[in-house]
């Protein structure tokens, strides 16, 4: 078995196609969390510049976390829609939204008041309050936000495959449908090995690009209980 | 126009498909209910497994620095494995089973139980925990009489996103053969019965609202002083 596991592991086996799959599996994330963050990041930016709409901004991820994702998924693939690289970046992009949109919205409201108060004395207009105060501020929760939307999108582009679609989920539906346990075994360690290195490289990309720089950044506030930024499996 | 449906859903050629019909609710009445029983069943086994195992894991963490890391990071690295991965990684020993989809649902429901649950004992007043040490209680009846108590809406508010949660993921072990509302959909979908996917889909979406309601009234029953502070 271990060097079944193997050979299903090795790169360019053409049989099993895995470099393929990954490639589709990279699509289908990159397509739903960049749909999510074109509408969640101004969005939820805005809304907590202006302070306004913050029930919204948690019932959505409230909501979000209530419907269940393969449900989502299958109805795309039903509708007109299909499974096409756009529907599925749709559906998958759904799922994406409440995380990226609730942790925009609460890393702006969590820049300290004293803070925005001493910039408006200070003259600042409100653009300049947002890209050189409130921005960098909340820089650290809403990339966490949009790093629990990419986890949430790789978990849930395995689903893709339940419906016909491409992606890793193939070895996963394909072995559990033919109780094909080394290709299951190796679907599973690539999916999740998918999952740790983006988590890692996501991790090193944030601090490397935080505005606040590592130094003197505000202390970090535990968010109130329930409102807690969303993170992701599906 | 009469619709030709069979109980397992399958439509006939040219024949509409809806995306919700009352036939459905009728002929679907009792996969329906199995489906929510296979739902209800396994989503409460695996809340529960996940809260006695998060409460020891809790005091735990509670106890230093390092082992709060220990805990929080090992429950966040299997809250990173998808869902579907995790169900494959476990079905070579616990086969194609409810097992399966108890034991993975419980592991993923730690990193909020045992998170909230930390937060919440720390959260209890220390002035609270003295006067309770000058009453002469213990550390287990100070834990299970003083600490457990305040502790419990935090704790609760956890249950609460683990249930949620849960049942949505609960869907997806339906291709490890758990059956519940995930079934009905992917049955729905190989059947290309839109019906039958949206109901499903509504129940689950409803199963979680009702189970949140029950949990914020169980809290509210349990807790009666945080009504009266408010």
């Amino acid at each position: 078995m271990p060097t079944d596991l193997l050979g299903w592991l090795t790169f360019d086996d053409p049989m099993s196609g895995v470099r393929a799959r990954l490639i589709e599996h990279l699509q289908y994330t990159a397509g739903g969390v960049l749909l999510a963050c074109l509408v969640g990041l101004p969005l939820g930016l805005l809304l907590g510049h202006l302070g306004r709409g913050g029930t919204l901004a948690i019932n959505i991820s409230n909501v979000g976390r209530a419907v269940p994702t393969l449900g989502v998924v299958v109805l795309f693939a039903v509708s007109p829609l299909g499974t096409s690289l756009f529907a599925l970046s749709l559906a998958l992009g759904l799922f994406a939204l409440p995380p990226v949109l609730t942790n925009a919205y609460v890393g702006m409201r969590e820049v300290d008041r004293e803070a925005v108060e001493a910039a408006r004395g200070m003259g600042m207009t409100p653009g300049q309050l947002f890209r050189k105060v409130e921005f960098p501020l909340a820089f650290p929760l809403v990339a966490a936000g949009v790093r629990s939307a990419v986890l949430q999108v790789i978990a849930t582009a395995v689903l893709a495959a339940a419906v016909g679609g491409g992606g890793l989920g193939r070895f996963l539906i394909e072995g559990l449908g033919s109780q094909d346990y080394p290709q299951l075994q190796a679907g599973a360690l690539l999916v999740a090995g998918l999952a740790f290195s983006v988590e890692l490289v996501l991790g090193l990309l944030q601090r490397l690009l935080d505005p606040g720089g590592r130094a003197g950044r505000t202390t970090r506030r535990t968010p109130p209980v329930g409102q807690e930024p969303v993170s992701a499996t599906a | 126009m009469a619709i030709s449906v069979t109980s397992v859903g399958v439509l006939a050629q040219g024949v509409p498909n809806p995306w919700f019909s009352t036939l459905y609710l009728q002929q679907g009445r009792s996969e329906l209910l199995i489906a929510l029983e296979q739902h209800v069943v396994i989503t409460v086994i695996a809340v529960a497994a996940g809260v006695v195992l998060a409460l020891p894991l809790a005091l735990l963490a509670r106890r230093s620095a390092l082992a709060e890391t220990l805990v929080v990071g090992a429950a966040g690295v299997v809250y990173t494995v998808p869902s579907l991965a995790l169900f494959a990684l476990l079905v070579p020993f616990t086969a194609y089973t409810a097992t399966t989809a108890v034991i993975a649902l419980a592991l993923y429901t730690l990193v909020i139980l045992v998170r909230n649950a930390v937060t919440g004992l720390r959260q209890v007043p220390a002035e609270v925990v003295e006067a309770a040490k000058g009453m002469g209680l213990g550390a287990g009846q100070r834990l299970l009489r003083v600490e457990l108590p305040l502790a419990l809406p935090s704790i609760v508010a956890g249950i609460r996103v683990a249930t949620v949660s849960t049942i949505s993921l609960l869907t997806v072990a339906a291709y490890v053969g758990t059956g519940g509302f995930g079934q009905l959909i992917d049955q729905g979908f190989r059947a290309d019965y839109r019906a039958k996917i949206v109901t499903a889909c509504l129940a689950c979406v409803l199963l979680a609202l009702i189970a949140d309601a029950l949990l914020v009234l169980l809290q509210r029953l349990l807790t009666p002083w945080t009504r009266a502070v408010r």
